[in-house]
Order: structure tokens, then sequence, then C-alpha cells
């Protein structure tokens, strides 16, 4: 739907949100979305590739733990402790169920997509990259999708090559295709592009890479709200996502990987939990996930984003992706009749993710007046610098849409810019 | 607003046609709501004094700014023989930035040691309902000039 919407720029022609679709419903969920800012300007989030905002049952989890269950897991004998564990260890089951990941013991919690990237990194690359090895990184990735990579590079000498992005936004695939050979031991790609939308097609890249026989990470950070995830049907070797862009709280995420593979990796950060039997001879690990899970993990983190999860399976996912998509279509349109705006990243079937500049004003002051408009987007380089370099700008201004955004609120940003004209021009 | 308080002179002669932080506050009082507020500000900015070009280099940049500050703090030896006295230059991309940067320089520029010490900028930004600005998360450049200042005429005198 969304090419039949980009090529005609009349927002109106685009097929639009399903009929079936109650974005009043969904939105009367979300109890942060009815206050006000700067005394009693209505809020019109649109930062919701940063963070997004959570329903009251996610709330509700959080607050219910600690109000009723609060425990340590998988060590007292007490009947908090064994509710706590059975919460705990049936979020990882929801994880799994909405990863369509076969064993559940291949979800590992972790603090978020960098801790899960970071795991990868240190337990899985470090060991196995020798000089002369290559990773394929995209231009695109976040920095936490490129960091830790560097950091394998730095300690095992194999390098970095990376995948051309297009000037839409889209990856180069025949440049992707012309960097993969046998040299090539790890392909890491995200999933949805943070800072411009792009939903990269990582099935068909995934397949490429086994070609060489090259193992698999996808960043699934900005993606798992968005688009159904099937780690079978990726055939990813890795995939880590983030709880608090799809709905959940902060500081939880999960990498999934094979179960078999994560029990022939070593594990990097020692601890509590992660073990079978310690000596000071010797400490035999534990079998994964525990394995990789060293510590007292975020246990109300692990039950909200459960929760939350359980929250967006219970949703027409067919439906939102439809609603995302007509916001997509329809910002870009509106946004297109800005005077002097420049879009960055228009590729075809992207997220509702609008990064761009105009040639009227500067990216601060836009981002002051349309904070007191109530209008919430985000300047800066998003983390991206290699891509804002790719597109020779230090910055974008972005606004970013969840399933609760409405045409109305990106009627109300083009306002907020049309004002930000007048009082900058 | 005339030009006239002592503080805004520019050292090297040149024009400077800020107004006090006296007129500023007068000016900010007959405003009403957010908007004309800005522009107000964003006017305040053009009239800043002019940032020599010699002196965008990299040494005076403010890092970690949401936009591109460049900032020069001196304590000049006075002509008469008298007490020395901050010359602060700043400029941004940003015109609110310029704004809250030319309403610095009215209450520090041209003050010695000891009255700059004695000055409490996010008091006055306060009255001026603009505080937020002030907040180190805005990252804008006007925290790392007020620290300057601090470190520069904590000492001196």
């Amino acid at each position: 739907m969304t090419t039949s919407a980009r090529s005609t720029p009349d927002p109106a022609a685009t097929h639009g949100t399903p009929a079936d679709f109650d974005v009043a419903a969904l939105r009367a969920e979300f109890p942060i979305l009815h206050r006000t800012v700067h005394d009693g300007v209505p809020l019109v989030y649109l930062d919701n590739a940063a963070t997004k905002h959570k329903p009251q049952c996610v709330i509700d989890a959080v607050t219910d733990f600690y109000t009723r269950t609060n425990a340590n897991v998988h060590r007292g004998l007490h009947a908090l402790g064994e509710e706590a564990t059975a919460a705990y260890e049936a979020a990882r089951r929801t994880v799994a169920r909405f990863l369509n990941a076969p064993d559940p013991r291949g979800c590992i919690f972790t603090s978020g997509v960098t801790d899960s990237l970071n795991l990868v990194a240190r337990a899985w690359a470090e060991p196995t990259l020798q000089k002369g090895d290559r990773i394929v990184l995209t231009t695109m990735e976040h920095h936490s999708n490129i960091v830790p990579w560097q950091m394998a590079c730095e300690r095992t000498g194999a390098e970095i090559v990376v995948v051309p992005v297009l000037d839409d936004g889209s990856l180069d695939l025949d440049g992707y295709a012309a960097l993969l050979d046998e040299r090539v031991k790890l392909v890491s790609m995200v999933y949805v592009s943070n800072a411009l939308g792009t939903v990269n097609p990582v099935e068909q890249m995934i397949a490429m890479a086994k070609d060489v026989g090259a193992v698999t990470v996808v960043d699934a950070a900005q993606a798992s709200a968005h688009v159904p995830i099937d780690v079978q049907t990726l055939g990813c070797d890795f995939l880590g996502m983030t709880a608090h862009k799809a709905y959940g709280p902060t500081g939880t995420g999960v990498l999934w990987g094979d179960v078999d593979r994560l029990a022939s990796m070593r594990p990097y950060r020692g601890g509590g939990e992660m073990i079978e039997s310690v000596s000071f001879e010797g400490t035999t690990y534990a079998a994964p996930p525990s394995r990789f899970e060293a510590g007292t993990p975020n246990m109300a983190g692990a039950i909200g984003l459960a929760r939350a999860l359980e929250w967006l399976m219970a949703q027409d996912r067919g439906a939102i992706l439809a609603h995302e998509r007509d916001l997509a279509a329809y910002g870009q349109a509106r946004l297109a009749d800005v005077d002097g705006l420049r879009p960055i990243g228009t590729a075809a079937g992207k997220s509702p993710v609008f990064s761009f500049l105009v040639d009227w004003g500067h990216a601060y002051d836009i981002g002051m007046v349309l904070d007191r408009a109530g209008i919430a987007v985000r300047t800066g380089h998003h983390c991206t610098e290699p891509l804002m370099r790719r597109f020779g700008v230090a910055a974008t201004m972005r606004a970013s849409c969840a399933a609760y955004n409405t045409r109305e609120e990106l009627d109300a940003l083009v306002a907020g810019l049309e004002r930000a004209r007048t009082m900058l021009a | 607003m005339s030009g006239s308080d002592a503080n805004a002179r520019d050292a090297a002669g040149a024009t400077v046609a800020l107004p006090s932080i006296a007129e500023i506050e007068a000016g900010f009082e007959m405003l009403d709501g957010w908007e004309e507020r800005f522009a107000y500000v964003i006017d305040l900015g053009r009239r800043l004094p002019a940032f020599p070009e010699a002196a965008r280099v990299e040494a005076n940049r403010v890092h970690g700014c949401q936009s591109t500050v460049f900032l020069t703090i001196d304590l000049v030896e006075a002509s008469d023989g008298g007490e020395p006295r901050l010359r602060a230059r700043a400029v941004s991309d940003a015109s609110i930035v310029n704004g809250l940067i030319a309403i610095m320089l009215s209450l520090f520029d041209g003050r010695t040691a000891a009255e700059a010490q004695a000055i409490d900028a996010n008091d006055v930004v306060t009255r001026l309902g603009l505080e937020s600005h002030l907040s180190p998360t805005r990252r804008n450049g006007l925290h790392a000039l007020i620290d300057r200042i601090d470190l520069l005429t904590r000492h001196a005198g």
C-alpha cells in the first residue's frame, strides 16, 4: 500500500487505517497520553523511536510484582520465591511465543539490545573470530551495533566491512552481495532503522549470509513493535530486542539464540546463578539461559516485558501494521508540503519515522518551538553518526510514531513546523 | 531599547546594541505568552556582538551541544588602569541559543571578577521564565558559558 501512496502525494489517496482499527480505544489504555505539558497544552508524543509509552496493564504488572510477589528468583524455597520464579520463567515462555522461538531456553534476559549485542560480541565473536575474518555491518546501524564489534575486532584482528545505503535510505543489496565471501564470519544488521524508518529485507539478507556460512545477528529494537517477528522464518542465529521500545518497561531486553549454539559459548560475565558448581580450583557453568544471566535479574522488567508482549499479541498486529504504514505515507506526504523541508529516508514500505531538515531554521530552535506547542520530537544524530555522515548532515529532526499515534497528531506536527517557520524564517 | 549600557560596550569599540539586563527584564514583563518571548529572545540574538571569524576554531567549540557554539572568555586589562573586566563572546548557529547568549552577555560582559561572582544567572533566567534552557539536558552551551565565567573569575581579582 505504501508504494502506491508514495507515488501519489495526495494523503487522501492512501489506503488508510483499517476501518476496524480503533485508535481511540488503544489510546485510552495509555494514561500518559492524556496528560498535558507547559500549563495545559495537550501532549503530542512523536519520540517513539526513543521510547514508547506503556499501557496500563504493563504498569499494573510491574506494580503488582512489587506489591505482591517480590522475591529473588531461583533461590528461595518460600512461597514468594516460588511465585517470583514461576512468573519469571513464564515471562521467558511468553518471549519465546512472541518470537516463535523453538525453545524458551534460547531466550536470555538482558538489559536491552545493547547488552544483547555485547553478549554476542564477547561470548561468541571474540572466541571465534581470527585475524583476516570479516564482520559485515550496514551504514545505518545504531552505535550499539557498531562499537561492540569494533571492540571484538580490536581483540581478534578481524575487520568490519560496511553495506552502503542508497539515497532513499534503503540498503544497497548489490553492494551487500559484493561484500559476501568466505572471509565473512558474521553479519549483524538492523531490522528497522531508528533514524530513517527503513525496514530492511532481513530475511533475504540472512539467507545470503548463510550461503557463505556467516552467523547472522538481527537488531530488532525498532522492529519488534512494528512487524511480527518469527526467528524461525527469519533464519537468523541471534536476535536482540528491547522491552521499552515494545511498550514494556526500561532496563530489560532479550537475546534470542539457538540453544545448542548458546550451550557451546563461554559466558562473559561471572557471578551468581550462572554456575553449576564453584570451587577455587574451578567452576562449571550452568546451561543456557542461566549461563548468561549472572546476578539477580531484572525480575519486574521481565514480567513487565511479558505483559507488554501479551498485550501486543492480543492486538490485531496486521491492523497495527496497516495503521503504522498509513501514518508513514500520510506523514511523508504532509511533510512534503512544508516549505524548504528535506526528508532523509524515503524508502518504500518504511515505518512511521520521519527524519528531516529544513533550510529556514535550526533543529534546536524548531525543537524548542515544537516543545512549547506540546509536540515531542528528537533532534540530534540518533546514535547513528556514520549514517548522518552518509547524508552529509550532522543531525536531523526526527518524529517517530507508535501504534497510538494519529493522522491528527501528524497534522499538529506540520502546523507546529509552520508556526516555527513564521517565527524563525 | 537603547544600547547605552556600559557593560555591553565592545572593548574593540564596535557598536554593541545589547540592552542591559534591567531593560531585558522590563521587556519581558510586557510580553504575553511563549511565542512573544521566543520572538524577543531571537531578536536579542540578532544583536549579539560579532564573533571574530578567526576565533571559530576547534579549541573554542563547546562539545556535546545540540547546536554549534563557539565561546571565548577573557579578563581584559582596563585602559584606565582599573580592574580587569570580563570580555565574553559567544555565538551559536541556533537563533534561540544566540538570544540566550545575548542575555548572558548582558549579565556578565564588562563586569569585574568580583561583580561576576556576585551574579546569580539562574535566578535571572528563572525570573525571565527561561530556566529550562539552563538545564544541562538542553546541551545548548549555556552551561559551558556560565561554568567558564565562574572558573575564570573565581580566583581572579
